[in-house]
């Protein structure tokens, strides 16, 4: 039975028996050396991580931040949508009635009292900014960063929050990244 | 009776003379297994440590001083006194053979000479030879001490890798030594200054030399007795803390002064070659410091090469080493032997 080829690549094995020159290896060896030496001077695959980091690509789905507008208020009304759209049950939260002297730190009459993410949990799917209708949350260009306990992991509003956009102007405008900043209302 | 005298400044010449080695084996020792590292991640694409210091020029001393703070574990079924013995052993034998090298031009001012040497004896060369044998030991005393049997199979590779692969090397020797006709190094060194290093008229002595000093190390190719992935570490697989930081120590000691020994029986030791450095009117200090430093720079070319070719090629197979020793390289350096013999005979005629 012939048998057609897959290829034109195919290499028959040499299997004569070695040469006396041949079994002293020397020639294959000086052969290696010079493959080795080249990678000697070829440019270096290691990114050297703290201070040089790879870039992400804009749909990169990392930690997530809860939204303030542009006067600084939280966006969220604990509504729980995300909550509810989340495929890994990782959000919690406890809403709360504003009070009237707290205006200025909450955009509508609820807000949540509590708000915990499980970064265990979390899948980074990014359901929960689909949902949410007051654009309160979304996936920032950062991961977690490793911990030492499960309860490290449990990110609570403290960790989310973006920071306020007029008293740390700076550090906002870190966390918005390449993000637009919220529009005034 | 002028015999027994004893000159204090000769005596405190050579004790000066035998620290500064002995601190410079240990340097010398200590930055190869850096630039192990090194040239190891260069040759695969990497960096290698660049975190303790600029470049990473500390990590030696991080990785020693780890080793000391390591906990030493004495497995309760093996030999206590053989068990300690054995690194002892090892470290002692690599330190001992650089006694003989010339570590560059002798110091002549005027009516004081020193030369930077430990101890110009006769039979030079046969000195290194005999406690590279001995070395052997530290690896059979501490594989077998350690009653584990992969540690002994290891001892047992290591023995019989490093006597058959003396003998080719004694052979090859045989040759540079009819040429020079003397065993002393110094004289060895003199002879190629003036007639031309050895590596011109004995290239495959050399290469074979090389071979075994390889082997003689337990160098990739041949690092059979501490093979990690078939016997754990080998013979030192039971050892922990600054024990094994003495056997890994004493390989790279081996290394320093195998290419040493290279470098003074092929490639004219401290001489500089094409020039005759010694017209040049340098000062006696500066004569003595240029020759060494050249001396030095062909022994780091060797460890250069010693590593590189240790990040190229596998390890050979038992058999396939037997045979290379045997069956290729002792024919190859007789055969090396009898041509430079007949050739030494015919013109000396």
């Amino acid at each position: 039975m012939e048998t057609s080829r897959l290829t034109d690549r195919a290499k028959a094995v040499d299997r004569r028996p070695m040469t006396f020159l041949e079994s002293l290896y020397l020639w294959s060896i000086v052969k290696g050396m010079a493959t080795t030496l080249k990678h000697l001077f070829r440019k270096k695959a290691t990114i050297e991580y703290p201070e040089e980091k790879r870039p992400f690509a804009p749909v990169f789905r990392g930690l997530h931040v809860l939204n303030r507008d542009a006067e600084g208020r939280e966006n969220c009304t604990a509504c729980g949508l995300c909550a509810v759209a989340c495929p890994a049950e990782a959000i919690t939260m406890e809403a709360a009635e504003r009070l009237p002297s707290e205006a200025h730190l909450y955009r509508e009459e609820k807000y949540a009292a509590k708000y915990e993410i499980n970064m265990l949990r979390c899948i980074f799917c990014g359901l929960c900014e689909e949902a949410c209708p007051k654009d309160a949350i979304y996936l920032s260009q950062t991961f977690a960063p490793a911990n030492y306990g499960r309860k490290g992991f449990i990110y609570k509003k403290e960790e989310l929050l973006i920071p306020h956009p007029i008293h740390q102007q700076e550090e906002y405008e870190k966390a918005l990244g390449d993000r637009k900043p919220a529009a005034k209302s | 009776m002028h015999m027994l005298a004893i000159d204090i400044w000769f005596i405190l010449e050579k004790v000066v003379l035998i620290a500064s080695i002995i601190g410079l084996s240990f340097f010398v020792a200590m930055y190869t297994t850096f630039a192990e590292r090194k040239v190891a991640a260069w040759l695969q694409d990497r960096r290698g440590p660049n975190r303790a210091g600029p470049f990473g020029i500390f990590q030696p001393l991080a990785d020693g001083g780890k080793l000391f703070f390591k906990e030493e574990i004495i497995p309760m079924t093996s030999n206590r006194f053989l068990f300690i013995l054995g690194p002892a052993l090892a470290m002692i034998t690599a330190l001992i053979t650089s006694t003989v090298i010339p570590w560059g031009a002798s110091y002549v001012d005027g009516t004081t000479q020193i030369a930077l040497q430990v101890a110009d004896v006769d039979m030079g060369i046969l000195i290194v030879f005999g406690i590279v044998s001995v070395g052997v030991y530290g690896i059979m005393i501490g594989g077998w001490s350690s009653n584990n049997k992969f540690s002994l199979l290891a001892a047992i590779r290591g023995a019989s890798q490093m006597v058959s692969y003396e003998l080719p090397m004694g052979l090859s020797l045989i040759a540079v030594l009819l040429m020079t006709g003397s065993l002393k190094m110094s004289e060895i060194v003199s002879h190629q200054i003036q007639h031309g290093w050895h590596i011109l008229y004995q290239p495959l002595g050399f290469i074979i030399f090389f071979v075994c000093a390889l082997a003689e190390c337990n160098r990739t190719p041949f690092d059979l007795p501490e093979a990690e992935t078939e016997l754990n570490f080998g013979y030192h697989q039971e050892y922990s803390s600054m024990k094994l930081g003495f056997y890994l120590f004493a390989e790279y000691i081996n290394m320093f002064i195998s290419s040493a020994v290279m470098a003074t029986l092929f490639f004219g030791g401290y001489d500089i070659p094409f020039v005759d450095e010694s017209a040049w009117g340098l000062s006696p200090l500066l004569f003595s410091l240029m020759s060494f430093s050249v001396l030095m720079a062909k022994v780091l070319f060797f460890l250069f090469v010693f590593i590189w070719i240790r990040w190229t090629i596998p390890r050979f197979r038992y058999d396939q080493l037997m045979n290379l020793g045997w069956e290729k390289l002792i024919p190859l350096s007789l055969v090396n032997m009898l041509i430079t013999a007949a050739l030494t005979l015919w013109l000396n005629k």
